[in-house]
């Protein structure tokens, strides 16, 4: 597993000539030497990943390219997670492809829900397995791989023909962003957790206004944030329209590398000065916010939302918040009472390790007898696949990051963005309401 | 697609925001036949437009358009339905690097969007960076695409030009 890291650590970059933040040193020392915003840029990848919607086009790609190997097997990881279990029969020859092509080009890194011991939704999979390293680069076939920032690694989505070249190069070309320092301000308040401040940075920036650009969030509730957070932090960065999103690691992520054996990279340091632009995002007693249907940018507070948001559907789970604490926060916000009757509650942990943490923990037959359904690890209806599809008319509370026309089903429903305590109040009382007033 | 010709193509305007959910919905991802998959083209896009995006469309949206999910299914749609070029206020970054990827030429070109019509006929020269509407010789100019861009578009996309980088380092 080691050699993995061999990339990363030898061309972090090391020159201290100019002062930068963490997205320009791990670009320059990928290739992008000193290219300069708005520059192209062709950058090595430490890792290569893709899932069965991305990889059925990346593959067919690779093949009618000419390629006849991928750049390197042990940097190649296949999470089929999107449509497993198989939902129909073109589902699971998706599968089945992305099973072929592993077998095909030697690819150990191969993941499936029931068939693998370790298995789930791509971005929550990846850290857990120790394949995510500060300072690596990561090319995902998924627009949520700026997961990944929550490690000081730069996660970068792109399409499948991007995939199938970088399966075939390892490398991939970059336009050199213009960095933004999102400066969090003041400790927020009850009830709140990493979605919510993205919610609070969406808020400011709206869903274009980072167009091109890459986050990185500073400030002291981000060096105290745990793991879990973090991950909802950067998860949706890109609903900014920002490439990428990243916080430097801290004691918190250093003891989960550890934990997994993954080299740390000392010489990572942002420099305060080196960012295009500074955004100050005030937390001070930040309430928990929602965002409204049909864009994960149209932020409010929960308690400007009209009240009697009557809910067919809570659906708690995805790559920005399936996590332990997810469903810990969702228990503390049902507090004990049932799934209010006329709404469904769909709980979805985001990896096989999760599941059996929570089982451990009680968490899950609490959900269960409180009247959830616990559906396995999958992708599943946060963009409208299956295992929760909203119907004409519809209306759901979602932990996950989009709440774009017809996301979860029909194009007449609705979802509105939420951490889990507010999911889990929500879920009890029928409607869109307040974990501080219930 | 040579930079030296003009496209030309019909105007279809579409609106701000029109994310890669609306191009195309998540759950026809489970299909890969580009002809199945462009039968399901703006299907939810309101006010209906998916009827007259053809051979020859020029697609004319405004901010951020192609936001959200990677999704090439969504360019591989436009694509087969026979649509010239895209031109937009600015796009989402993914969805134009899959454009481009796949040989069809983007350009970020906020006045067109301010002034071109709906069913306007347009050519677009992407060698002198000009978008004329030939009825009455109006012009509209954006940035030329950068050399590595129009190396994309000249080689037919991504998939031809790793395929010749492939075939140079004399390795597949
Ligand atoms: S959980 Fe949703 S947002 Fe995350 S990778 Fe899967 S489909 Fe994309």
């Amino acid at each position: 597993m080691h050699r993995l890291w061999e990339v990363a650590l030898s061309t972090t970059y090391r020159s201290d000539s100019r002062p930068a933040g963490l997205t320009t040193k791990i670009l320059a020392g990928h290739g992008a030497g000193d290219a300069k915003p708005g520059a192209l840029a062709t950058v090595s990848c430490d890792l290569v990943m893709m899932n069965d919607v991305s990889g059925s086009l990346a593959m067919r790609a690779f093949e009618r390219m000419g390629a006849v190997r991928v750049f390197d097997p042990e940097r190649v990881v296949l999470v089929a997670d999107h449509f497993v279990p198989a939902k129909d029969v073109r589902s699971a020859e998706l599968v089945a492809d992305l099973r072929r092509f592993a077998q095909r080009y030697g690819i150990e890194h191969y993941y499936e829900l029931g068939r693998t011991e370790e298995a789930g939704i791509e971005h929550t999979l990846l850290p857990e397995l120790g394949l995510i390293a500060p300072g690596s680069l990561i090319a995902g076939g998924d627009s949520h791989t700026c997961t990944y920032g929550a490690f000081g690694a730069l996660g970068l989505g792109f399409g499948s023909t991007d995939i199938a070249s970088a399966l075939a190069l390892g490398e991939v070309w970059v336009r050199m962003p213009e960095t933004i320092r999102i400066e969090f301000v003041g400790q927020p308040g009850p009830w709140t957790a990493g979605k919510d401040l993205i919610l609070a940075v969406l808020r400011q920036t709206g869903s274009s206004g980072a167009a091109y650009g890459a986050l990185e969030f500073w400030g002291d509730v981000v060096d105290e944030l745990s793991v879990d957070d973090r991950m909802a932090l950067c998860n949706m960065a890109i609903e900014s329209g920002a490439k990428s999103g990243i916080c430097a690691p801290n004691a918190a992520v250093l003891e989960w590398l550890d934990a997994r054996s993954v080299p740390r990279v000392d010489a990572l340091v942002a420099d305060e000065e080196g960012y295009d632009h500074v955004l100050r995002v005030d937390v001070d007693g930040l309430p928990p916010l929602v965002a409204c249907p049909p864009d994960p940018a149209a932020v409010i507070a929960i308690d400007e939302l009209p009240s009697g948001l009557r809910l067919d559907q809570v659906y708690v789970g995805n790559c920005s918040n399936g996590t332990l604490s997810d469903l810990r926060q969702l228990v503390a916000g049902l507090a004990g009472r049932r799934v209010a009757r006329g709404t469904r509650l769909m709980v979805v942990p985001a990896s096989n390790a999760i599941h059996r943490a929570a089982m451990t923990e009680g968490l899950i037959e609490t959900l269960v007898m409180a009247g959830a359904v616990i559906v396995p690890p999958t992708c599943g209806a946060c963009f409208g696949g299956h295992m929760g599809i909203l119907g004409r008319g519809e209306r759901a509370l979602a932990t996950t990051n989009r709440n774009f026309r017809g996301r979860m089903g029909h194009a007449d429903s609705e979802v509105y963005l939420s951490n889990a305590a507010v999911a889990g109040a929500s879920a009890a009382a029928g409607a869109i309401v307040d974990p501080r007033a219930s | 697609m040579n930079g030296a010709t003009p496209l030309a193509g019909r105007v279809v305007r579409l609106g701000d925001d029109v994310n890669t959910d609306i191009v195309l919905a998540g759950e026809y991802l489970n299909m890969t036949d580009p002809d199945e998959l462009a039968l399901h083209l703006l299907e939810r896009f309101e006010p209906p437009v998916a009827d007259r995006i053809g051979q020859g469309t020029v697609l004319l949206a405004g901010r951020a358009f192609g936001g959200g999910s990677s999704r090439e299914q969504a360019v591989l749609a436009i694509v087969a339905r026979g649509v010239t070029a895209l031109v937009a206020a600015s796009f989402a970054r993914i969805f134009f690097r899959n454009a481009v990827n796949l040989g069809l030429p983007a350009v970020e070109c906020p006045d067109a969007w301010r002034d071109v019509a709906d069913g306007d006929e347009v050519t677009i020269d992407l060698a002198s960076g000009t978008l004329t509407r030939p009825v009455d010789g109006a012009v509209w100019s954006f940035p030329i695409p950068s050399p590595f861009v129009a190396d994309l578009l000249a080689a037919g996309g991504l998939e031809e030009w790793t395929r010749q980088r492939l075939a140079s380092l004399g390795s597949g």
